[in-house]
């Protein structure tokens, strides 16, 4: 198992994750025995060539889908056995998602898409609405509330659904090339946004990228290749 | 809490083009139901509003209808003794022994001949009916071939005009009056006296075919029953007027209410259709927002209770538009057989707000259905593979 070097509280473990796919008679091993750990505060890119398994990996720490084997543990709770119901109500409370194309429910507002997640608990309207007056706050985005997706930049759109995914104050968040779809400035704006997260509000952050720059700011890199964990980099960039 | 409501009103906003499809289907299934529903509802309207519930009609035991009853003068008399009929000033018992025909004459609408019933009367039949009134000229004089026509018969046939003469029965007869009888199916028929209308078609003077009573209170039935049940001189049943409308109406209403829902659940299974297909549209082309909210926390039952939602959302749009174009034939009048009677009875289409509300519950039902496996694919859509979807 790859450990990090790292004196902080393990957050995440996974312990000899498979995932396999069958396609008619042909099997695909997409992940063949992965295992590793992380800290809570740390931030995490996965990197590696298309196919090479991240963005599974990044559904599974997310349980959006369940591994073919292993453990995922995550708080020392395996989330790989937990029924469907369970994982979803997990899902709610532990995890913040954010992807390449922001996602966010284009007939929403940018204040009901960050409190979106808030309507799932059990707070009331006066308490979601200074959540997400907060949740806009941090993301730079108090003077946007009320406009529609499509009156939004693509990195103030991105910026919309770091918000949607931090408005729950989730354990962790995972982010599917957050910046694969912004130009140069954008890009470096939401990193500076994710690194200010992990710095200044403690959140942990797993990132799946491409881009070098963008794994430049993680605090530790790994590496997939062919479904397996290649190497690993915990050093500074 | 549940994905709000907004969100699928929104949308159905943001792709109205395609929502309309299903919308306009739905509308038409719901203005055809709600159109045979009113036709139902008036034709039985006006049959029940030609009973008063101090009226009782009374035939001949096992007689369905007038048309296949007969009671004797003897029994008339009888009956009209009874105390719990109720009698005038003067002390004369207030009933009409009737008989009715059926008589063939032109439409005016087509030219063609239509039945139309005449009703041979005794004088104190407008007493005993004190809904029914002479809007214009006056009543037949007894013993004369003299007919007064209900505004409806007026409007429908030929040669009922005021002072005009028709023939039939093998004699000419005068019109010499026109009575309204507030939108009852007296209005389809015309009244003469009795005895003329016997002799003409060549009947006894002392056989009817119907005696209508009026009763001392609508409670009195029950005594007259009891007289009728004890006495063995007579061989008669007596019904509350309103309770022998409502049998009568009761053949033609079950009929266009069949034909009604056949026609309207054929047209709805199609209707089913343009909602499947507008939902299944909104569920492909929203697979990402979906699985977006899946992975968010929401969860399948909360995506199919929306999508459902979504659907009857569409549904009621549909039933509402469908309502409102069918509103316009409320009062529209409209001719059919009365097929107890055989003759032309008019009656006007009524729109009510039950039926109003039937044709929504309908078009929910219709959007129940549509939504239903659009739903369960948007839920059972697996998250990580839907949040590839572009």
């Amino acid at each position: 198992m790859e450990n990090i070097s790292n004196p902080k509280e393990t957050l995440i473990t996974l312990i000899d994750i498979h995932k396999n796919y069958t396609r008619g008679s042909e099997t695909i091993d997409v992940l063949k025995g992965v295992n590793l750990s992380i800290c809570k505060g740390d931030f995490a890119a996965f990197m590696g060539p298309s196919g090479s398994g991240k963005t599974t990996l990044l559904n599974l720490l997310g349980g959006l889908d369940v591994p073919s084997k292993g453990q995922i543990l995550i708080e020392n709770e395996d989330i790989a056995r937990m029924p469907e119901k369970k994982l979803t109500d997990w899902r709610a409370r532990h995890v913040g998602f954010i992807f390449q194309l922001y996602n966010l429910i284009p007939v929403m507002t940018a204040f009901q898409n960050v409190e979106l997640p808030l309507l799932l608990t059990r707070l009331s309207k006066k308490e979601r609405r200074r959540h997400v007056e907060t949740a806009l706050a941090i993301v730079g985005l108090a003077d946007r509330m009320s406009h529609y997706p499509r009156q939004l930049s693509g990195g103030q759109e991105q910026r919309v659904a770091i918000a949607r995914a931090i408005v729950t104050d989730p354990t962790f968040l995972l982010c599917d090339e957050p910046t694969g779809d912004l130009d140069r400035k954008s890009a470096n704006e939401i990193l500076d946004l994710l690194t200010r997260l992990v710095n200044e509000h403690e959140k942990t952050v797993l990132m799946v990228t491409h881009d070098p720059l963008a794994a430049n700011q993680a605090k530790v890199r790994f590496h997939l290749e062919k479904g397996e964990l290649a190497h690993f980099d915990g050093g500074a960039a | 809490m549940a994905i709000p409501i907004m969100y699928n009103i929104r949308s159905i906003k943001g792709r109205f083009s395609s929502a309309i499809v299903a919308v306009l289907s739905i509308a038409g299934v719901v203005a055809v139901l709600v159109a045979i529903l009113a036709m139902s509802r008036g034709f039985r309207e006006t049959l029940v509003a030609s009973g008063s519930p101090l009226n009782a009609i009374l035939l001949r035991g096992g007689a369905n209808s007038e048309m296949e009853s007969s009671i004797e003068l003897s029994q008339v008399r009888i009956i009209a003794d009874d105390p719990s009929v109720a009698r005038d000033l003067s002390g004369r018992p207030l009933y009409s022994a009737e008989t009715v025909v059926i008589a063939s004459l032109p439409l005016k609408s087509t030219g063609t001949d239509a039945n139309v019933q005449i009703r041979g009367v005794s004088r104190d039949a407008m007493t005993v009916r004190d809904n029914i009134r002479i809007v214009s000229g006056r009543l037949f004089t007894p013993g004369l071939s003299e007919i007064v026509v209900g505004r409806n018969a007026q409007a429908s046939y030929k040669g009922f005009d005021l002072g005009k003469t028709l023939r039939f029965g093998g004699r000419d007869w005068t019109v010499v009056g026109v009575f309204d009888a507030g939108g009852s199916a007296f209005d389809s028929e015309s009244w003469c006296d009795v005895r003329v209308l016997n002799q003409a078609y060549k009947r006894p003077d002392t056989l009817f075919q119907s005696m209508t009573v009026r009763l001392t209170a609508p409670s009195a039935l029950t005594a007259l029953k009891k007289t009728i049940g004890t006495d063995p001189r007579l061989t008669v049943s007596a019904k509350s007027e309103i309770a022998y409308y409502e049998d009568q109406s009761g053949m033609v209403t079950t009929l266009i209410n069949v034909i009604g829902f056949l026609v309207a659940g054929v047209m709805g299974i199609g209707a089913v259709f343009g909602a499947l297909n507008t939902m299944y549209s909104a569920v492909s082309s929203r697979t990402r927002e979906i699985a977006t909210l899946r992975a968010i926390g929401f969860s399948g039952g909360h995506v199919v209770v929306s999508f459902m939602i979504e659907s009857m959302l569409i549904a009621l749009l549909g039933g509402l538009a469908g309502s409102l174009i069918i509103l316009p034939v409320n009062g529209f009048t409209a001719s059919t057989i009365n097929w107890q009677t055989f003759s032309h009875m008019s009656f006007a289409f009524s729109v009510t707000p039950g039926i109003l509300i039937s044709g929504i519950v309908f078009s929910l039902i219709l959007g129940l259905i549509g939504g239903l496996f659009p739903a369960i694919r948007a839920a059972r859509t697996p998250i990580a593979t839907a949040l590839r979807e572009l």
